[in-house]
């Protein structure tokens, strides 16, 4: 018969405890739907499109090369040609002189950025600004590392008469953000540009958070994977850049939005040695190094794209071109039909108000799942188009405040974006006509 | 006066200018200075900032170095993986997110490979987790499995990960060294054994888990049937985990067999078992590794890998399941593999191994891995001059890579508190390396008691 201390052991669940409330995962099931019922999926957030020939011509010279040794190990805090462009780079955009092995780390996607970040800096106890809607693995992250999540929500205004609403029209109250702040805020998690909104932070609301990052002495974990992805020649503001930041600011980007490859999964933080020190300690104690071959490759784009930096070649520059024309051409095809789009300053994200196509999905009172969630896996299994629930984006209490929006990606093909407007046509018109 | 009143109403007052005058930015500045910076490291990295390979790995980028100590190999992966993985990037749809528990091709191949080997069913889906190497797969385990409170038993030596990855989980290991029992005149890694009773003494109620590293680095350690045999029991009377690292599964040399833990009565739903494409294709630059276990320990690792890095590369897994397939289909021809590259590395081991026999080391002789360890008091070189409080093996690989120009690895890297003195007369050698690396430690080598003469 078993002893007390064994019963006791094996009552007690096997897992541990800071995976408690983090287990769900809307992904896993709007991935799922989408692969069994989409016929043209603007869901997860990737292009169906390949990243440029230039980076993938260096991905097949490092793997192929002469050097077999690029198969092997490389720096675990971050391939050395690849720190060392990155720090070269964003140098330059931040006016700064930056050292390779202290300012930079490379990472496995900016995913992994910011689980260092939270891992490496907020303890039991510490609290997180979050502002809402956001990417889906703050609160989560928050909570692993025993954080409190503390949301602000981006509040709509009314758009001006006849005119579509912007995504800059999702503004923080500024009296609400400042209230959030408390003895115990550890650090805000700044998303600019915004998924899934695509809001562009201004210059003046970024201000306004710094104020009042440096006032309570709170770090910025600021998520800036879209920094390319900018329309109608807006500017994307690097809060590091502004007075007081740089010491408190972790910046993080990714080669996977970048450049168009999201399988690669690089990723980088950039920021002072006194914070990136303890990524680092994270990092070597959880994966320690990131794969060669692609952070080779990955430094090589860079290395063009410093070369070409504000020329028309520069993907840089071609990338956002072509995403705010697919931008517009998605706007208009949710305007005919009666989806309101919010249109994005930037990102490759689009959220529509879907409030006039309610009709097809009755509502269930009392239902445990936010009515937006309902539609979109009934529009992808009815429709074939897949897109995901704004809820999706906000936290438990919050996922029904929002309940009528959907966001589409729009980094797709033009097939990809002509098949999503003969779906909304014909959608359209099966509802006008008896 | 307008100065501090100024500054007396920016501390109480809730709505905020949104304009930054000269006013408000020396106030700004002024406030940050008098404040200490308090943005230490949590407590969860206190103390796991260092780290044997900083200092060692730094070595690798002299040329003028012969390396053996890291363990990475300096010989090409198969032709056929690199092919692959030029194949594999080159359809655009395969430079986009994959699966995040695993591209589905690839735990396809995983769990037709180790329902072989394991001879039970194993769920694709379920019981298995794509992870960043097997660096990653411990991570996962540990923080999906462990937390404060726990005790995990890590047997010494061992991969220097183990300890700081477990004291991150807030957990408390418990050491227990593999003794070195003299059953001859050449040193086996069969030779150093756990003593059943004093590893019966580490078990308690507090006792989660216990990670199994075989074959075992770096002492290159097999462990046999009944030893496993002992510690299953243990794990079972004890209800506890096993975390089985065997990421040297495939390099096993003659008269070894590698048993997996997990196949053995009652520890399938105990056991997570971890392995590397790094070292299964001598590619550790593609951070490839996994998990294979029941699906309700597995489930918690996929939890886990959500919540930090999602999913893994997708050209990368998708050349290592077109690797695997090919390896599959050839799993009784001796030119899979899996067993070409274990052949080739025996006969580097016996050669690394004479090497050091006739420079008057004394090597003990790997039954398994890429590693072979080394004691060198035999040399009785002398370096008490040198930093008292370093353990004889820093010391000693320093003053190897020096003057000899030849790296090592401390093994007392490898070692809890307790047992560093035991452990500092030896040190790691990694002989997967290239004809042309080995001949150059031969030089070394067969020169060095000219030298010291």
């Amino acid at each position: 018969f078993l002893s007390l201390s064994l019963q006791a052991k094996m009552s007690r669940p096997v897992q541990a405890q800071r995976l408690e409330g983090i287990d769900k995962n809307i992904w896993v099931e709007f991935v799922k739907l989408a692969a069994t019922y989409s016929t043209v999926n603007l869901g997860q957030g990737f292009p169906d499109f390949p990243p440029p020939d230039f980076l993938k011509e260096a991905f097949m010279r490092a793997l192929s090369g002469e050097n077999h040794m690029l198969h092997q190990y490389t720096r675990a805090f971050g391939h050395p040609p690849l720190v060392k462009i990155l720090a070269q780079f964003f140098g330059k955009l931040l006016g700064r002189d930056l050292d390779p092995t202290t300012n930079v780390m490379v990472t496995v996607g900016a995913y992994q950025a910011l689980f260092c970040c939270f891992q490496a800096f907020v303890d039991e106890g510490d609290e997180v600004i979050i502002i809402e809607p956001c990417f889906d693995c703050y609160e989560p992250m928050v909570k692993m590392a025993g954080g409190t999540p503390v949301f602000v929500p981006l509040r709509p205004k009314a758009p001006k008469d006849g005119k579509l609403m912007s995504s800059a029209d999702w503004q923080l109250d500024p009296a609400e953000l400042a209230s959030k702040f408390s003895k115990r805020t550890k650090a805000i998690v700044l998303n600019s540009p915004n998924n899934p909104l695509g809001k562009v932070f201004s210059r003046g609301e970024l201000e306004l958070m710094a104020d009042l990052c440096v006032k309570h002495d709170v770090l910025c974990i600021s998520d800036e994977v879209y920094e390319w992805l900018v329309y109608d020649g807006k500017e994307h503001v690097r809060i590091a850049s502004l007075q007081g930041m740089w010491d408190r600011t972790v910046i993080i980007g990714s080669a996977g939005k970048t450049f168009s490859a999201t399988g690669w999964k690089v990723g980088w933080t950039v920021g002072p040695d006194r914070l990136l020190q303890h990524l680092r300690t994270v990092h070597q104690n959880s994966v320690y190094h990131c794969a060669t071959v692609a952070q080779e490759a990955v430094a090589q784009g860079f290395q063009r794209e410093l070369e070409l930096y504000g020329k028309p070649e520069s993907y840089f520059v071609q990338l956002p071109k072509e995403l705010q024309q697919k931008r517009d051409w998605l706007v208009r095809s949710l305007d005919a039909v009666g989806m309101k789009p919010i249109v994005p300053e930037g990102t490759y994200f689009l959220v529509a108000d879907i409030s006039q196509f309610k009709s097809d999905v009755p509502d269930v009172p009392n239902s445990d799942e936010p009515y937006d969630s309902r539609f979109a896996k009934w529009m992808v299994k009815n429709k074939g188009l897949a897109a995901i629930p704004l809820s999706a984006f906000y936290c438990g209490s919050h996922k029904n405040n929002y309940d009528h929006f959907i966001r589409f990606c729009f980094a797709k093909e033009e097939a990809t974006l002509k098949a999503a407007n003969d779906i909304l046509q014909k959608w359209k018109r099966e509802k006008t006509s008896p | 006066m307008l100065f501090a009143s100024r500054s007396f109403c920016c501390l109480g007052i809730r709505t905020y200018q949104l304009r930054t005058d000269l006013l408000s930015r020396s106030i700004k500045l002024s406030a940050s200075a008098t404040m200490a910076f308090r943005h230490k490291n949590t407590r969860r990295i206190e103390g796991l900032d260092s780290n044997v390979w900083v200092e060692f790995t730094k070595v690798a980028a002299d040329p003028s170095i012969v390396n053996l100590g890291q363990g990475l190999p300096d010989i090409s992966p198969p032709s056929y993986v690199k092919e692959e993985l030029a194949k594999a990037a080159a359809v655009d749809r395969l430079n986009q997110y994959t699966r995040g528990f695993g591209h589905p091709s690839l735990v396809k191949a995983l769990s037709q490979v180790y329902e072989r080997v394991c001879g039970r069913k194993i769920d694709p889906l379920t019981d298995i987790l794509v992870t960043v190497g097997a660096y990653g797969s411990l991570f996962s385990t540990i923080q999906a499995l462990i937390e404060e409170g726990d005790e995990v038993i890590i047997v010494e030596p061992f991969y220097d990960c183990y300890e700081p990855m477990v004291k991150m989980a807030g957990a408390k290991p418990i050491f227990i060294p593999l003794r070195y029992k003299n059953y001859g005149n050449s040193a086996s890694s069969a030779d150093w054994v756990l003593e059943p009773a004093e590893l019966a003494n580490k078990f308690n109620s507090k006792t989660k888990a216990i990670i199994l590293n075989t074959p075992h680095n770096p002492t290159g350690k097999v462990f046999t049937r009944e030893e496993l045999q002992v510690i299953a029991d243990l794990c079972i009377k004890h209800d506890t985990l096993c975390i089985s690292d065997e990421v040297y599964e495939w390099l096993v040399y003659k008269g070894k067999k590698h048993i997996k833990i997990a196949t053995l009565p009652g520890m399938w739903e105990r056991t997570i078992t971890i392995g590397s494409a790094g070292k299964t294709y001598s590619v550790t630059g593609w951070k490839l590794g996994w998990s294979i276990g029941p699906q309700n320990l597995i489930k918690h690792l996929q939890v886990v890998h959500q919540n930090t890095l999602y999913t893994c590369p997708t050209p990368l897994q998708e050349a290592l399941a077109q690797a695997f397939w090919i390896d599959y289909k050839r799993m009784d021809d001796p030119d899979c593999y899996f067993y070409s590259l274990s052949r080739e590395l025996e006969s580097k081991r016996d050669r690394m191994a004479q090497l050091l026999q006739e420079a008057g080391l004394k090597p003990v002789i790997p039954d398994g891995g890429y590693f072979m360890i080394v004691d060198v008091s035999t040399l009785n070189v002398d370096l008490s001059d040198v930093d008292e409080k370093q353990p004889y093996d820093y010391k000693f690989v320093r003053w190897m890579i020096t003057s000899k120009k030849l790296s090592a690895i401390p093994l007392s890297a490898f070692c809890g508190p307790e047992t560093k003195r035991q452990f500092e007369k030896y040190i790691r050698f990694c002989f997967i390396k290239k004809d042309s690396t080995l001949d150059a430690a031969e030089v070394i080598l067969k020169n060095w008691n000219k030298q010291t003469a």
